[in-house]
């Protein structure tokens, strides 16, 4: 059986722009690399551990694809995730180490090193937790099982009367061991990993747990706070290069004719160039700076229109496709909404538009490529090792058991580093420059040739009976995605429709992907009907909510805020707005206050409230972390961001044009989470991010009088 | 070509450089300094800030030759030995870091503040560091680890 994830809704997650580049080099003219004397060690020597890992199936079945345990009693455990930022290096640590019954400082996580580390799936969808953190939990709990039973088998005791604490295996009759001891008698310990599997033994419960529930310090926080921390930019291999990669002026654009003498006249600069694919790469970023500006002076280029974003919205309803596969146009439909529309006397209507935005990771993408021989190693942060891995490969036209592929603690990700275009750069320039090569987007580049979370449309029709109850409820989204689409009210007569679109811009995931927009629309308008039913927002969706665990941040978000009574009292030029919503299985439920000034031509988000709940925590000041870090991210799309362009060229690629927010923007946050011990854990990282948006548009509806229906969210309401 | 003379986390160093580059790509590049993070490349983001005769500045921005005769400190220089900075240890206390590619940048920022303001109260912190960006929007943690390093006397 392939070690895969079958059962995660792939359409949301998986980055579907074709590749980006198909190299014409000769397959059979595979160089062979003068980089054939230099040792590879990457940060982990691979020698170093009993057995040879990857991704084969028993490398994930096996304790031994899991754990190893050396001479000194340090344990290492592996996993294909990433860390970017989410908290997965540290929770996967404790994960391992309740298990285990070992000190979280014993053990020493190695992440998404292709060539050691059984292949977990993609770092996305809020998976780590509910899906990784159990994987890892079993093996651990497996290993200590067999531990405890290589050492009683020593003692020639009954594994009854034996347990494991802090790393030291004890029995009732007084013998004891430590780790240490038992791995260096011998090869037992390696030998039993790599047979042992990781499933049946018992797991610890969340009431007794010592390690997961508490919460725990970074693991890498030392790293980080003394700069010790080598993110794939700051990687450097003997020899290296840093390469440029030449960009269109605009897109669209193709590449005509380009003069290669001038940059290769500059002292160490030597250029590549495959088909389209123009780069260049020297001694220094300064030096491959000027080599590719020689480049981009004379390089010829032609154009195509393209549409600019004060015509996204009607552009995107006008080029409504079928689409194919995960991406096609779909709809679901119970009862009969026309009919019920029509026979209606209170229908609202409403079109919410949202723009492409960027993920803007600190850490704009990088890559460090290093062949020794016909093996290539690439460094680089993504969200995808084991299939940015094949992109290399694919592109390269090289077996992916040629490529090993480690992503190192990375700077940033939020669903935006799916794709493998550095790494596929600075492969490809590695290959003809002979030479370890850095390749390192600029800002700029990052804005420009990324990917965006899609823009979109979302067009809603409702009806309500003469006492109020909603009748219809009809939902379109053009182009943003099917995320968070469901419906989580109990209305009769429901349609809910996607709209693939031809996308002006290269789009892609995004933390909580449409939900942020789906639930945006969604709740805004919710707040319409039950302005219009003439009900209390939160008692309004409470009578059509049946999720008790959406209910009860809802309720809790609202008690917390005091929304009853400031939004019936409200204070003056103030609003007071809440909004609700689930996605991959968590809750979130938050409260915005808004204050305008008198001419409504500017406002101020002075205080939140944000109630969240993804079952038993397992690292409580991490999760309020990701709770907040939600937040404000949200707060970006609402106050300020949004991708312009015109003629094919993006016209704010920078953060002095494109604001994100920063420590003023940031309101009083009041957090609740909810714990659930008696239920699973899943993820946190996305959820948080879907309520701000309409809790804020609902506050500014309830101070102007006016509903809002576009982000970013702008005063005067004039849509 | 130009040569410049500095210190470097105190120690003595000198350099014989095309003076176009940035004290960034210097400190990055020839030095192997890499704590200073590349985030913008016009001064914006403070990812790539150190601290030059004890203000921060945004290396990016700096030509390498105005690094002559300075005394810099990067975030590798600003614990003593093992002895973590106290707001090196608040950012870790307070989970003061998501990706942690901003804490450089963020960490000397305020140690540049409680030099200046040894008691800064929340807005002061956000007005002096509102040049910093975490795109992890972690902004709330950060501003509770800079409060904690006040309280336990960071400023010297």
């Amino acid at each position: 059986m392939k070690y895969e994830y079958q059962d995660v809704e792939p359409e949301r997650y998986e980055f579907t722009e074709p590749p980006r580049y198909r190299f014409s080099l000769s397959r059979r003219a595979f160089v062979q690399s003068v980089g054939a004397g230099i040792l590879i060690t990457g940060f982990v020597d691979l020698s170093a551990f009993g057995q040879q890992r990857g991704d084969d199936d028993n490398g994930a079945r096996a304790i031994g694809g899991r754990f190893h345990i050396d001479k000194n009693g340090r344990v290492t455990a592996f996993t294909g995730k990433v860390e970017v930022g989410q908290g997965s290096r540290t929770q996967l640590t404790q994960a391992a180490a309740e298990e285990l019954n070992v000190p979280v400082s014993q053990i020493d996580l190695v992440m998404a090193d292709t060539s050691l580390v059984p292949n977990d799936g993609g770092t996305y969808g809020s998976q780590t937790t509910p899906r990784t953190v159990p994987l890892m939990r079993q093996a651990a709990a497996a290993a200590r099982e067999l531990l405890i039973e290589l050492a009683c088998s020593g003692w020639n005791a009954p594994v009854d009367g034996a347990s494991m604490t802090d790393g030291t295996i004890t029995h009732s009759t007084g013998k004891k061991i430590t780790l240490a001891e038992l791995a260096s008698s011998g090869d037992a310990v390696t030998k039993a990993f790599r047979e042992g599997s990781t499933e049946g033994a018992e797991l610890s419960v969340p009431a007794d747990w010592t390690v997961l529930g508490k919460t725990a310090a970074p693991v890498n926080g030392r790293n980080v706070v003394t700069g010790a921390h080598q993110y794939t930019s700051d990687i450097k291999r003997p020899g290296m290069l840093y390469g440029k990669v030449l960009r269109a002026p605009a897109y669209n654009a193709e590449l005509v004719d380009v003069d290669s003498n001038a940059a290769e006249a500059i002292e160490g600069v030597v250029v590549v160039r495959d088909g389209s694919f123009v780069a260049c790469a020297a001694p220094t970023s300064a030096q491959a700076h000027k080599g590719i500006t020689a480049l981009a002076s004379s390089a010829k280029w032609t154009t195509k229109p393209h549409p600019s974003s004060d015509e996204l919205h009607d552009y995107l309803k006008q080029n409504v496709r079928e689409g194919t596969g995960r991406q096609r146009s779909r709809e679901q439909v119970s009862g009969d909404v026309d009919a019920a529309l029509a026979a209606s006397k209170n229908v609202v209507r409403a079109e919410y538009r949202i723009p492409y935005i960027q993920h803007a990771p600190m850490e704009p993408r990088a890559a460090v490529a290093e062949f020794e021989g016909d093996s290539l190693t690439v460094w680089t942060g993504t969200q995808r090792p084991f299939d940015v891995r094949g992109e290399v490969a694919e592109a390269l036209g090289i077996p992916e058991s040629k490529v090993r592929l480690i992503v190192p603690d990375t700077g940033g990700g939020f669903g935006g580093k799916h794709s493998g275009d550095a790494a596929v750069e600075g492969a490809r320039i590695a290959q003809s420059a002979k030479r370890p090569v850095a390749v390192h987007w600029t800002r700029e580049e990052e804005f420009t040739w990324a990917y965006f979370r899609p823009a979109g449309v979302v067009e809603i029709e409702a009806a309500l009976d003469d006492a109020g109850k909603v009748v219809a409820w009809d939902f379109t989204n053009y182009n943003s995605g099917g995320s968070g689409i469901d419906c989580p009210y109990a209305f009769t007569n429901v349609r809910t429709r996607f709209r693939n679109c031809d996308s002006p811009l290269r789009q892609g995931s995004y933390r909580a992907l449409a939900s942020t927009f789906n639930n945006f629309a969604r709740e805004a308008f919710i707040d319409q009907l039950a302005a219009k039913a003439g009900a209390d927002p939160v008692a309004f969706r409470l009578q059509y909510l049946e999720e008790p665990r959406l209910k009860a941040v809802l309720e809790a978000a609202a008690q917390k805020f005091e929304f009853a009574a400031k939004r019936s009292a409200p204070a003056a030029n103030t609003g007071y707005g809440i909004a609700c919503g689930t996605e991959k299985g968590s809750f979130v439920a938050t409260a915005a206050e808004v204050a305008i000034d008198p001419a409504e031509k500017s406002y101020t988000i002075t205080r939140v409230c944000v109630a969240f709940e993804c079952g038993a925590i397992h690292n409580p000041q991490n999760l309020q972390a990701q709770v907040e870090g939600g937040v404000v991210m949200g707060l970006g799309a609402v106050l300020h961001e949004e991708m312009k362009f015109k003629d094919g060229k993006i016209l704010n690629p920078r953060f002095k044009d494109y604001e994100v927010p920063r420590f003023v923007d940031v309101p009083p946050i009041e957090t609740v989470v909810v714990n659930r011990p008696d239920l699973p854990s899943v993820g946190a990282g996305e959820t948080p991010i879907i309520g701000i948006a309409p809790a804020v548009a609902n506050a500014l509806a309830q101070a102007t009088g006016k509903s809002l229906v576009e982000l970013p969210a702008r005063l005067p309401v004039i849509r | 070509m130009e040569t410049v003379v500095f210190t470097l986390n105190r120690e003595s160093k000198s350099v014989t450089t095309d003076p176009g580059r940035t004290l960034l790509e210097v400190l990055r590049e020839d030095l192997d300094s890499t704590g200073a993070k590349y985030g913008c490349g016009e001064g914006s983001c403070r990812s790539c800030v150190v601290l030059m005769d004890g203000r921060p500045v945004t290396t990016c921005q700096t030509p390498i030759a105005k690094a002559n005769g300075k005394e810099i400190i990067t975030i590798e220089g600003i614990a003593e030995g093992e002895k973590l900075h106290p707001v090196q240890e608040a950012f870790i206390a307070e989970g003061a870091m998501q990706c942690g590619y901003c804490v450089p940048g963020m960490v000397l920022t305020a140690v540049a503040l409680l030099q200046a303001n040894p008691k800064p109260t929340a807005a002061q912190i956000n007005e002096f560091m509102n040049g910093n960006i975490c795109r992890c929007c972690n902004y709330p943690n950060i501003v509770r680890a800079i409060e904690r390093a006040a309280g336990q006397g960071a400023a010297k």
